[in-house]
């Protein structure tokens, strides 16, 4: 990938926006920049892999790309028994988290980006409302739709379904769900975009071979580099943001491929790092000016964090499913995706169609479990039939990540420590979800049910989000931060609340929204 | 992990004349007594089997007969090691063979980590003064109670952590529960991704049409 730079930028050059992260936030906004001239260099700090690295095998694919640094973990969530030092599965790579995703592509609701106003006050949380409205984000909203090539948008057609949405889609229909089909997909369902359609390989979460799914490692990322405007240097990992004596940033401290430390000067800086690298660095940039970390004169760096409620509920037929067979999350449930506090919690969930394949089966489905009734489980593998929850979680100050100076990763640095508690409303919306997909399985014909916590998080969020008043969040509306001009939050850290939906479609239009902003603001030289 | 069917005895390694190829695939004949000498200069095990006739890995493999080299372990933890795996995660119909590959990564870890290696020695051995002297040899009901007794402990961790990864990310694995693996490398979309015909098909506009421009 670093062949594909046209340009190179000197580390002195102080004109370039440095964008941190290439995945959806980092990659669209590059390439969105580029486009209208702007030189960015991206840095990304993981390696870079090709469609034709990508593996078969579950766990040779997530050594290759998951962000494997150390991490430590804390409160009383079960991944902090279960996975100590993985809170969340995203990816080190170039395309970041872009290459694992499962391609699931919803807008987020009108009320739920008036997440305080719809739900009231809710003890233990700290709920705001969005700084704007899905009104102002439609026209944004179009255009990522058109740039991923999101399914039944558009006019593209639908994904054709597989056997597992086939049992998803039966159960709903018994239990008496409206709106059950295969999904909003940023995956081709024709040829478009110089990328083919997909072929029902299965294999999403280990990277799409055929490019059919988007990501920014094979759209945003080559096309930014073909503008001659955007540099991509990759095993860049950046440890901090520099700033002058009236509080601009100026620059960023980095440790290139060789472990060496380099400094390379920006006018702008936009940190994608995902929402615990986001706020891990900017506490890391600490100086006297910012002695909280920097643009955190708030607190609410690293506050907040949220992962989305969710779970996994696994049906055993008596005739074959084959799970894996085909696109994993190509089906979707969103009837219970609405505000509808009879149930006895705030927010709304999807059920999506998910499948693993035997060796992530076998450990995710009962983490440390053993013994007989784990082994049944596993030697029904091909009659099972999978979905996932995704729900909002409620937002809560003392969900946090923060700096654990007794534990320093390979560059010496404090790892990132991640605190969760589920919010008694998770875990009634958790209760609800596991109830109501056992039921649609129940329907379809199971002879038995699996409910399955909910594996490291891939749907990470608010720690530094967006406010209309500073002292609540971190950014503006536009990711730009309260304290310093030009420094913006570009990721899933700047939702001001969680959604009930798989974020990525709206971090890549929050970016798209945002180059358009800096853009302007460089031309007005207000940055 | 490799794509390895079975994990063979090195059928010769010629003096460790810079020759460090690995020898994984079916054995192509049973062992000979020279391991037993082997066994004795390198402190190193040998686990053989037989796949049964009736397995659907018998016609998978160029030879019914199978065996593991370990360094790490002698033969009698690896058989011991092997027979509490089976316990942790029994599954009745699951040939040996593939268990053995839970003993394979044991085993490489020991040769890596003098502590793991203790570790393991020091299980084995308590669960072998459990049943006087070989614990192999202990009746199914003693071993489930043996094993079960053992969880939580680090050795019971060391070998839970390893099985639950070994045992079912391999080929043989994958053919037992019925996983496509790599076969699926190229797409179901023309082999059967959406064959399942006990249920109704969904509405029509739920789903969407087979792709044909390719």
């Amino acid at each position: 990938m670093d062949q594909g730079n046209k340009v190179q930028f000197k580390h002195s050059d102080g004109n370039v926006v440095v964008v941190i992260g290439s995945g959806a936030g980092g990659g669209t906004l590059a390439n969105e920049l580029a486009q209208k001239g702007i030189d960015v260099v991206v840095l990304e700090a993981g390696k870079s892999h090709t469609q034709g690295d990508f593996s078969t095998s579950e766990w040779d694919a997530f050594k290759m790309l998951s962000w494997l640094d150390m991490r430590t973990t804390s409160g009383s969530w079960r991944l902090a028994q279960d996975f100590p030092n993985l809170p969340a599965w995203v990816c080190k790579t170039v395309g970041g988290t872009t290459t694992h995703w499962a391609g699931a592509s919803l807008r987020i609701q009108p009320h739920e980006f008036k997440a305080k106003t719809t739900y009231g006050d809710v003890q233990g949380a700290t709920l705001l409302d969005w700084p704007i409205t899905r009104e102002e984000l439609d026209p944004y909203y179009d255009r990522a739709e058109k740039k991923m090539g999101v399914t039944r948008t558009n006019g593209l057609p639908g994904l054709p379904g597989n056997n597992n949405f086939k049992v998803m889609s039966a159960g709903a229909t018994k239990v008496g769900y409206k709106e059950c089909n295969t999904g909003h997909m940023a995956i081709n369902s024709t040829v478009r975009d110089n990328r083919t359609h997909c072929f029902q390989r299965g294999f999403c979460f280990q990277g799409c071979r055929m490019g059919a799914k988007w990501s920014t490692l094979y759209t945003e990322l080559p096309r930014a580099q073909a503008t001659g405007h955007m540099e991509l240097r990759t095993q860049a990992h950046v440890a901090k943001i520099e700033h002058d004596a009236r509080g601009k940033v100026t620059g960023v401290v980095y440790y290139d491929a060789n472990g060496k430390l380099q400094r390379q000067r920006a006018r702008v800086v936009a940190v994608a790092g995902n929402a615990i690298e986001t706020p891990r660095l900017l506490l890391n940039s600490q100086s006297s000016k910012f002695p909280e970390g920097l643009a955190n004169g708030s607190g609410q760096v690293g506050r907040n964090y949220m992962r989305h409620t969710t779970g996994s509920v696994y049906g055993v037929f008596e005739d074959k499913v084959e799970m894996y067979k085909g696109t994993t999350m190509a089906g979707i449930i969103e009837d219970e995706a609405v505000f509808d506090p009879k149930r006895g919690f705030a927010g709304g969930y999807h059920m999506e169609t998910v499948s693993l394949g035997l060796p992530f089966y076998a450990a995710f489905l009962d983490p440390g479990a053993w013994g007989p009734n784990f082994t049944a489980a596993l030697d029904q593998y091909q009659y099972t039939a999978g979905m996932w929850i995704v729900g909002e979680d409620m937002p809560r100050e003392s969900n946090r990540v923060t700096l654990n100076s007794d534990v320093t990763d390979q560059y010496g640095l404090p790892v990132p420590n991640v605190h969760f508690d589920d919010h008694p409303n998770d875990e009634a919306m958790r209760e609800h979800a596991y109830k109501q997909g056992s039921a649609v399985y129940e329907a379809a014909g199971a002879k038995a049910t699996y409910l399955v916590p909910p594996y490291p998080s891939t749907h990470n969020l608010g720690t530094a989000r967006m406010s209309a008043k500073a002292d609540e969040g971190v950014c503006n509306p536009h990711g730009q931060t309260h304290e310093v001009a030009n420094l913006f939050i570009s990721d899933g850290s700047q939702f001001t609340t969680g959604a009930a939906e798989n974020p990525t479609l709206t971090i890549v239009t929050l970016a798209i929204r945002q180059a358009d902003y800096i853009a302007g603001q460089m031309k007005q030289r207000r940055v | 992990m490799r794509d390895t069917i079975i994990p063979i005895v090195a059928q010769r390694r010629a003096h460790d004349g810079g020759h460090h190829h690995e020898h994984d695939g079916i054995a192509a004949a049973p062992p000979t007594i020279a391991l037993t000498r082997r066994e004795f200069l390198r402190g190193t095990g040998v686990l053989v089997g037989t796949i049964a006739a009736t397995s659907i890995f018998a016609s998978l493999a160029p030879s019914r007969v199978w065996a593991l080299e370990m360094q790490g372990l002698d033969t009698h933890q690896g058989e011991v090691l092997l027979q509490v795996t089976r316990q942790i995660y029994p599954h009745a119909t699951l040939d040996d063979a593939v268990y053995a590959l839970v003993v394979k990564d044991l085993d490489a870890k020991a040769k890596a980590d003098p502590a793991v290696r203790q570790q393991l020695a020091d299980g084995v051995a308590q669960l072998d003064a459990k049943a006087g002297s070989d614990w192999t040899k202990r009746g199914a009901n003693d071993k489930a109670q043996d094993v079960a007794a053992l969880a939580g402990t680090p050795f019971f961790n060391t070998v839970r952590s390893t099985a639950v990864v070994s045992l079912y990310s391999n080929p043989m694995a994958y053919e037992h529960f019925g996983y496509g693996a790599s076969k699926g490398d190229g797409g179901y979309l023309h082999q059967g991704f959406n064959s399942l015909s006990w249920l109704p098909d969904p509405p029509a506009g739920a789903s969407g049409p087979i792709p044909t421009d390719s």
